[in-house]
């Protein structure tokens, strides 16, 4: 066990610091000085406008701007151990305060559209696996494949025109009461309902067929029995895998769909740095990010071996 | 008296490639207090017959014929009403017990299940009681070992642990196929030491499934060789091993190794189209022209020993 979470951690920082290097590399590969960047920033305040080359001489002497690009990412990278992340270019606040600030939209709205995808998803593909081959199925399949296939910023806009514009029964977009969430949430969960319940069919379907199954009924236990005490655990760890790397990616900001609704987000608060070139935040969201989906993933592993014993363990 | 009566029953899959009749008009008694073996090589039909009892089978399977247990016809009960005879009154002992059993749950509580299921009993009493059980199939400190998965046993334990689950409601007759299959020759000596006991104390009937006719020697009290979906020979034990009628029966024994290690020439048939006539006849030492249409009904050839062959016709 423990060298297992010794083994874990290694790969945690080394994912971070190639993937944190990478984004660091690329965007000062990028054409225009940084320090030309932060000069518009801190004397201009204006994006539009130059700045005059002292402006620029005085911002990397006072930011030590010269250093080689390896010096600057270490510098940063110890700060960032330290949990200074630096500040906005744009705003001069910090950048982990930039990112807790957000937190909380992004956090809700992925929680919910992963519950949604569980609450529906799970139901129907067990429905569909106990009715295989039936009209139900078929249709339950039918939905998922439409689910899967749809572009969700086009599902986005589709369901403000109709629900937002024509019935006017939900707000457009913004950040607010429970009836914001309404439409980002089904924009977000159609697809992760559809890929659960599909994964949760299959599954189904494959432990249905397992000789324990048989001893079960054999035992005379009743249908209900069977699908809860029997089955459901047995079909339950493909899901947990798939929804894990589903709820990171949520976690990570759904970049898009939190511009269509002004979701004031992680993933929006990507993308608005990204076109200010504020280079910091870039780094501290991409970071987190990263972050995130690596604990996810710690989480199931040990969530793992209590839905299979056979994993871990002794 | 007749615990179990089989009556005319046929097993038959449907499949792309035509009809798969493993079970062909078989009938078969299995009495009050006794031991029927159900012999033949793999693939004859032994394990479709022991789960067409129970209606265990896939749905695309079709069974008709009888099956009379204490004067109802299993065939025909309602569902919900065969869920009660199922592992209470009838128990069966599963082939391979390592996908038998579910791997995410632990051995206590599958044993327990029978206990929760039939008896209505409380959760702890019936985990208590599926301690008792994996005392009497002599697993070393049970209550431990009940705690534990499937993978975290042996394979003489779990065999044991599937024979305490088909022994937990105490059934009145236990269907076991292929018990000590895959298990070392130790291991298979102490399962059926075992089960000689349990049987012995428990007044239960059995129905023996399996290949090894050592094996149906130390338990059983009749057996039936049974050769591409139909029985062919039906005899007492004694009777039988002082000499078996059928010739596929006489070629099964020397097969074995302590009798020859004979191999059976040929191939087994297919059960999608079998050969006419008799179906061993391609195989046959004694063949005549008549079993190459002939399909011989089963006769008796002595008191206590029936076989299906023309030479007793």
């Amino acid at each position: 066990m423990l060298n297992n979470i010794l083994k874990r951690s290694g790969i945690f920082c080394m994912v971070l610091t190639v993937s944190t290097s990478l984004v660091f590399f690329m965007l000062h590969s990028l054409p225009g000085e940084n320090a030309e960047v932060m000069a518009k920033y801190i004397f201009l305040g204006n994006v539009e406008l130059n700045p005059s080359n002292e402006e620029v001489q005085l911002v990397k002497e006072k930011f030590d701007l010269d250093r080689s690009l390896l010096s600057q990412y270490y510098s940063w990278a110890t700060n960032a151990f330290h949990g200074d992340l630096g500040r906005s270019y744009k705003t001069n606040a910090p950048v982990r305060e930039e990112i807790l600030i957000r937190l909380p939209a992004t956090i809700t709205l992925a929680l919910i559209a992963v519950l949604m995808s569980l609450l529906i998803g799970m139901p129907l593909g067990i429905l569909a696996a106990v009715k295989q081959n039936s009209t139900t199925d078929y249709l339950c399949s039918a939905t998922a494949v439409l689910g899967i296939s749809m572009p969700n910023f086009w599902l986005a806009l589709l369901l403000i025109m109709v629900f937002s514009l024509a019935l006017k029964l939900t707000p457009t977009i913004g950040y607010g009461g429970p009836s914001h969430l309404i439409l980002p949430v089904v924009t977000l969960g159609t697809a992760t309902t559809a890929v659960v319940m599909r994964l949760t069919r299959s599954s189904t379907l494959e432990v249905m067929r397992q000789d324990y199954i048989r001893t079960a009924r054999g035992k005379g236990l009743d249908h209900r029995d069977i699908m809860i005490t029997h089955s459901l655990k047995n079909a339950l760890i493909p899901i947990i895998t798939m929804v894990g790397l589903e709820f990171g990616h949520l976690l990570g900001g759904a970049v898009i769909i939190e511009t269509i609704f002004a979701w004031p987000g992680i993933g929006r608060l990507l993308i608005d740095s990204i076109s200010a070139r504020d280079i910091p935040v870039i780094q501290g969201t991409v970071l987190f990010i990263t972050l995130m989906y690596m604990l996810l993933n710690f989480t199931i592993d040990i969530l793992y071996p209590i839905f299979d014993p056979r994993i871990g363990g002794s | 008296m007749t615990l179990l009566s089989i009556e005319h029953l046929n097993s038959h899959f449907m499949t792309v490639d035509g009809i798969v009749r493993a079970v062909d008009d078989v009938s078969l008694e299995i009495g009050e207090n006794e031991t029927l073996g159900l012999v033949g090589e793999s693939g004859c039909g032994k394990t479709v017959l022991a789960l067409s009892l129970l209606r265990l089978l896939s749905e695309n399977t079709k069974t008709d014929g009888r099956v009379i247990y204490k004067g109802r016809d299993l065939l025909k009960l309602k569902e919900k009403e065969l869920r009660g005879v199922r592992g209470k009154e009838i128990a069966h002992i599963f082939q391979n017990p390592l996908s038998s059993l579910n791997p995410v749950l632990t051995v206590g509580f599958q044993i327990s299940e029978p206990f929760l299921r039939h008896q209505g009993l409380k959760k702890s009493i019936a985990n208590s009681r599926a301690v008792q059980m994996l005392g009497l199939v002599r697993i070393p400190s049970a209550p431990d070992r009940a705690k534990e998965y499937p993978h975290e046993f042996s394979g003489g334990m779990r065999q044991r642990a599937m024979i305490a689950m088909g022994l937990a409601c105490s059934p009145s007759l236990i269907i076991a196929d292929e018990p000590t299959r895959g298990l070392d020759v130790t291991i298979q000596a102490q399962i059926v030491e075992l089960m000689k006991d349990l049987i012995k104390n428990s007044g239960a009937s059995m129905l023996l499934i399996t290949h090894d006719l050592s094996l149906a020697a130390q338990l059983c009290d009749k057996v039936a060789v049974m050769y591409s979906g139909e029985i062919v020979e039906y005899a007492d034990i004694k009777e039988f091993f002082k000499g078996p009628a059928h010739p596929y029966a006489r070629n099964f024994l020397e097969s074995v190794p302590s009798r020859g290690m004979k191999p059976i020439r040929g191939i087994s048939p297919s059960l999608i189209n079998p050969p006419p006539g008799c179906r061993f006849h391609p195989r046959c030492d004694c063949s005549m022209d008549m079993c190459k249409s002939v399909h011989p009904p089963l006769t008796e050839v002595k008191d206590g020993q029936h076989a299906r062959c023309l030479l007793y016709a």
